[in-house]
């Protein structure tokens, strides 16, 4: 009887880990979330250096992957490198979000506006 | 009590926990508006916060563009996009969830917007146990029309002690080893399992978009 109840639930589980784990991503993340969620939750702990630097790493490798990066990870790394000073890495980083997005043009080139306002 | 009790029990609540949640006997959700309107990106707002901790907002927040990017959307850079906006007088997601959509497609040129509300975030702890429960419901409105384009609610309670989590927890909690040190660091990890109940589930969550390999095919 204890086969009975066990069978059904061990399949079961098998296939959710299965689904889980079969399926490849579309892009290869790295810490891109992560570090933004460290960044909220600990405000200060998480430089804008430490997080271009893991960025800057997270690109690297997916490259070496040949996987894209995820929507927004220019984007993002381009505002750390505006909060750096550090104008034209900004700038190139935005750009190449729109280049990879078309869809962020809108907001990126409002961004690109703003970059040498100030 | 024998292992195959437990877990015979918890089959049962993972089973009670579906039905309640109506993930079994739910109508496929009507996709006309969404089909009508296929967004190619989607932007996210800081959710608004109806649990007691106040770290959901951004705990909930920061796990949102995985499940969408990974559907096959364009999702706008959560945190400049948060920053942009409070730098243009909505300093708060309340604020921010008074824009009206229009005005965000203008500004960010985004296909449609997800209003995302958090209902339960965090853990209460127990004698000889802890539950982390998350809860969010979520809107998809089109920003050229301001037309619902697709709505949801998940529940999600995943328990220190595996027998009384539900299947969906159980199979991922394997693969959560490390410490959990604060009551909302175990909402943050469990917030993932809950978005894929919400936006992934086949006939009630998201629709494929551009970038998925099953963008505009029928359903599996």
């Amino acid at each position: 009887m204890r086969r009975v109840v066990w069978l059904p639930a061990v399949l079961v589980l098998t296939a959710v880990l299965a689904a889980g784990c079969a399926r490849p991503t579309l892009y290869s993340w790295g810490q891109y979330e992560e570090l933004i969620y460290r960044s909220y939750a600990a405000p200060g702990a998480v430089s804008p250096e430490m997080q271009v630097e893991n960025l800057e790493a997270d690109y690297q490798k997916a490259r070496s992957e040949n996987k894209p990066v995820p929507p927004g990870f220019h984007a993002h790394l381009g505002y750390l490198y505006f909060q750096l000073g550090k104008l034209d890495q900004a700038q190139q980083e935005l750009e190449t979000e729109k280049a990879q997005f078309p869809e962020s043009a809108v907001f990126i080139d409002r961004l690109l506006a703003n970059l040498r306002k100030n | 009590m024998t292992g195959c009790g437990g877990l015979a029990r918890a089959i049962g609540y993972a089973a009670a926990v579906m039905l309640a949640g109506g993930c079994v006997t739910a109508q496929p959700y009507d996709y006309t508006n969404y089909r009508l309107h296929p967004p190619r990106s989607i932007v996210v707002l800081p959710p608004l916060n109806q649990s007691t901790a106040v770290e959901a907002t951004y705990g909930y927040l920061t796990t949102v563009t995985r499940p969408l990017a990974e559907r096959g959307y364009y999702v706008f850079p959560i945190a400049v996009v948060d920053q942009f906006l409070k730098e243009n007088g909505l300093p708060s997601a309340g604020e921010m969830h008074q824009v009206p959509v229009e005005k965000l497609a203008e500004i960010l040129g985004a296909d449609a917007v997800l209003f995302v509300t958090v209902e339960q975030y965090g853990t209460k702890y127990l004698v000889i146990d802890s539950v982390t429960s998350v809860a969010a419901r979520a809107r998809l409105v089109d920003t050229r029309t301001g037309l619902v384009l697709w709505e949801g609610r998940r529940v999600l309670q995943q328990s220190s002690s595996s027998g009384q989590s539900n299947l969906v927890a159980m199979a991922i909690s394997a693969a959560i080893t490390q410490v959990l040190n604060t009551s909302t660091d175990a909402a943050h990890r469990l917030s993932p399992q809950l978005n894929l109940l919400l936006f992934n589930q086949k006939d009630q969550g998201l629709l494929y978009g551009p970038y998925h390999p099953r963008y505009n095919q029928p359903p599996e």
